[in-house]
């Protein structure tokens, strides 16, 4: 009946805080979060198991302080225009994680970090293709992602 | 609705750090969408919007969060939440983009854009082997 009850769980708590307490609201998103563990079951996801749950706070503390000075990193590029000259460019980061869950996790890091995209995750030789804005120095920009997002997702997931 | 006309009930600090944050976070959407608009090559312009979704969004919620905590009119939950989706959803629209792009610059044979490694890699090793 329930092959996902944390979620569907934290899907009624959510749908409730959204809308208000309520008995029918009780009972519509209770409906609503069986039918989405049921979708959810149906597209049989591997079980994330994270052993090191409790570094997941120190991982959002490190990536929140990067966003913060991506961003300024970011809109002061923006900002000079065509003034100050940057160099964007593509590099290929080696990686040793393999769990996918930790891989969408290190995507949405590298991602909604402004200045670095995600582009292709390669599984063959485990490579990803980033695309950087202001491109420095490569070896740099491997150094940090391995160094500061890799190895600590590789300790929470691994 | 009716918070607005609350609104001159908030205390000068809660104002200011309202004010504060939604300017920041209006300011780097704006910034964003200027980038966007100049920026000379598609990869580079991906870059420019992810001002809005990071610190654009998360500058206007937390304007939102304090004004509704302040003058507690409702729980904060659906600043976070919003926060979370839009964090989450980004690079999901963001691949989509820039991988179709790839492909096409790759199916162009476009110079700049670095092909893709495994296949040359199997190719050549394929090559070598028959080499020997």
């Amino acid at each position: 009946m329930l092959p996902y009850p944390l979620l569907s769980a934290s899907l009624v708590v959510m749908w409730l805080a959204l809308n208000g307490f309520t008995l029918g609201h009780l009972i519509l998103g209770s409906v609503v979060a069986v039918f989405a563990s049921w979708g959810m079951a149906s597209l049989r996801p591997a079980k994330p198991r994270m052993p090191k749950w409790y570094l997941l706070p120190k991982l959002v503390g490190i990536v929140l302080y990067d966003i913060v000075r991506s961003n300024i990193a970011v809109a002061s590029i923006l900002v000079a225009g065509r003034g100050r000259r940057f160099r964007s460019g593509f590099i290929t980061v080696p990686l040793d994680l393999q769990n996918p869950t930790a891989l969408a996790v290190l995507a949405v890091v590298v991602t909604s970090t402004p200045g670095t995209a995600w582009l292709e995750y390669n599984s063959l030789s485990r490579t990803v293709l980033i695309h950087v804005l202001d491109l420095v120095d490569e070896a740099e920009w491997q150094a940090l992602i391995k160094g500061r997002y890799e190895a600590l997702l590789m300790e929470i997931f691994e | 609705m009716s918070s607005i006309e609350h609104a001159a009930d908030l205390p000068a600090w809660a104002a200011l750090a309202v004010a504060f944050f939604l300017v920041v976070g209006a300011g780097l959407t704006l910034i964003g969408t200027i980038g966007f608009v100049r920026l000379p090559t598609f990869y580079e312009r991906i870059h420019a919007p992810t001002l809005g979704t990071s610190w654009g969004t998360g500058g206007v919620v937390m304007a939102s969060m304090i004004f509704f905590t302040v003058l507690s009119t409702r729980p904060v939950v659906h600043e976070i939440l919003i926060g979370i989706f839009v964090t989450v959803t980004t690079p999901v629209t963001l691949m989509l983009l820039a991988r179709a792009t790839l492909h096409r610059d790759r199916a162009e044979g476009n110079p700049d854009v670095p092909g893709e490694a495994p296949a040359q890699v199997l190719v050549e090793d394929g090559a070598a082997t028959k080499a020997d």
